[in-house]
């Protein structure tokens, strides 16, 4: 489970977060959704610790990530698999090694099995027959799903996304939610997606956190989203709403 | 404002040294990436080495023998003077001045994009200490590389200078040999060795940190590739000042 509490994030003098508090469980897809510049970003880099909040904190079960030493920080990152808006693939690497490669780093397996857990992970995102191939000769999809496989290779117990259907049609995001949500289940991660694409919110969404100018606008499930009294929220989900 | 900028550089350079230099997690991936980077750096620059360095052991004999040699000189000082001139500075400074440009800018622009496409990023989710996994293997690499290519541009240069003795017919073999040989002190070949390998932490380290560093898109990738090269440029150059009064 993932807690926050009181988050602030600032550059400069400009506030980008105020006081965002939410909790995500585990075996969930917890949604931040949200329009360009409410903040999404920064608050998934707070969560990550890719960004360090001015105030706040960031709670991994117990463990408060902003207060953590370098040392456990790197620790609970082992934890940790995300995947990036542009896949973030290491682009000198094939597709099989990528995924390796945090198996390589920190398994202590031997070679057969991490490459046999790398298959698997392969496997499960229908790219078996591309191992050999480098990420620039792959689609923009098949690149994403080259990215969940290495973010599930260490078994993470939280997951991250942000903005998964980023330059993807309809048809590929779907496949895309679809695979993050039945991984969830099964891993039983605690997974957090960075979206602004209604068709995840709609048919991925369990937990939903509103984000407007940096603030926790709403937050509920799929099912509450109907009866919210947030406008703000009813014309970000449905944008002619707005007009009339 | 200069100094303050210069300042603020030199400490996150330093910061980031102390990051890049430290234990890896893993030796057997370290040493796989350290391979890779000998070859990219090293085994990839032995072309331009070996080609930039025959044509100017080439001309500097020609230079000496037709503009300088006169008459009350002896007949070997072409050779002579090609010889102390690749070792002492061509073979070391010069030709890390060149690789500079090239392995310079190749390792800040690839830093660079790494940065731009959130590579670094995802090693840092992963818990990878991306510094060291990125910098380490280039310093090393290089720094192992450099000797190699200092003693392969030297033979390259003689080499060059032979050419214009057999098919140019500048000067006779014979004269050559001998100037090459006369009163050779090896120290000035450890010199130019021991010179390089500073060189080329200063080339590794400072063009991985503008690559690693960038902030923005492609604009920045170009620029920080720039002012590595420009940067290791003139770092090379004052330190082969110190260095060779060091030495000498």
């Amino acid at each position: 489970m993932i807690t926050l509490k009181n988050i602030v994030k600032s550059f400069e003098d400009k506030v980008v977060l105020q006081d965002v508090s939410s909790m995500f469980q585990p075996g969930l897809t917890n949604l931040i959704i949200g329009q360009s510049g409410s903040g999404k970003t920064v608050l998934m880099k707070c969560i990550v610790g890719l960004l360090t909040p001015e105030q706040g904190q960031v709670l991994y079960d117990d463990r408060n990530l902003v207060t953590m030493t370098k040392r456990e920080r790197t620790l609970l990152r082992r934890e940790m698999g995300m995947i990036f808006q542009s896949a973030a693939l290491f682009d000198s690497m094939t597709v099989m090694q990528n995924v390796m490669f945090p198996l390589d780093m920190f398994s202590s397996e031997s070679a057969h099995r991490r490459a046999e857990r790398a298959l698997y992970c392969l496997d499960r995102v229908g790219l078996s027959n591309a191992t050999q191939k480098f990420p620039g000769e792959i689609s923009g999809g098949m690149q994403k799903r080259v990215a969940i496989a290495r973010a599930i290779a260490l078994k993470p117990r939280f997951l991250f996304c942000d903005e998964p259907n980023s330059g993807l049609d309809p048809k590929t995001s779907a496949v895309i939610d679809e695979l993050i949500s039945d991984l969830t289940h099964e891993l039983g991660t605690t997974t957090i997606i960075n979206t602004h694409d209604m068709n995840s919110v709609h048919t991925i969404g369990e937990h939903i956190l509103f984000l407007r100018h940096g603030k926790n606008d709403w937050e509920g499930s799929m099912k509450d989203i109907e009866d919210t009294a947030s406008q703000a929220l009813k014309e970000f989900i449905n944008p002619q709403m707005a007009h009339h | 404002m200069f100094i303050h900028t210069f300042l603020v550089s030199l400490g996150r350079y330093l910061q980031l040294m102390g990051r890049a230099l430290s234990k890896p997690e893993r030796w057997r991936v370290y040493g796989r990436q350290y391979v890779t980077e000998m070859a990219a750096l090293g085994v990839d620059s032995i072309g331009i080495v070996l080609l930039i360095s025959f044509f100017i052991g080439a001309v500097i004999c020609i230079q000496i023998k037709l503009n300088i040699q006169s008459a009350w000189m002896p007949l070997w000082v072409s050779g002579y003077v090609t010889r102390e001139i690749m070792l002492l500075e061509f073979s070391s400074s010069i030709m890390c001045l060149i690789l500079s440009g090239k392995v310079g800018s190749n390792i800040a622009s690839e830093l660079g994009t790494m940065r731009t496409t959130q590579q670094i990023d995802a090693l840092e989710i992963m818990g990878v200490n991306s510094a060291a996994y990125l910098i380490l293997p280039k310093v090393a690499g290089l720094v192992t590389m450099i000797p190699l290519l200092v003693v392969f541009s030297t033979a390259s240069g003689i080499i060059g200078a032979y050419a214009t003795a057999y098919i140019g017919g500048i000067i006779t073999p014979s004269d050559l040999t001998a100037g090459l040989q006369h009163d050779f002190t090896a120290w000035f070949f450890w010199m130019g060795v021991i010179k390089s390998l500073f060189f080329a932490f200063i080339i590794s380290s400072v063009s991985a940190f503008f690559g690693y560093t960038v902030q923005g898109g492609s604009v920045e990738v170009g620029r920080a590739s720039t002012n590595a090269v420009v940067s290791s440029s003139m770092l090379i150059l004052f330190s082969d000042l110190f260095l060779t009064k060091l030495l000498s």
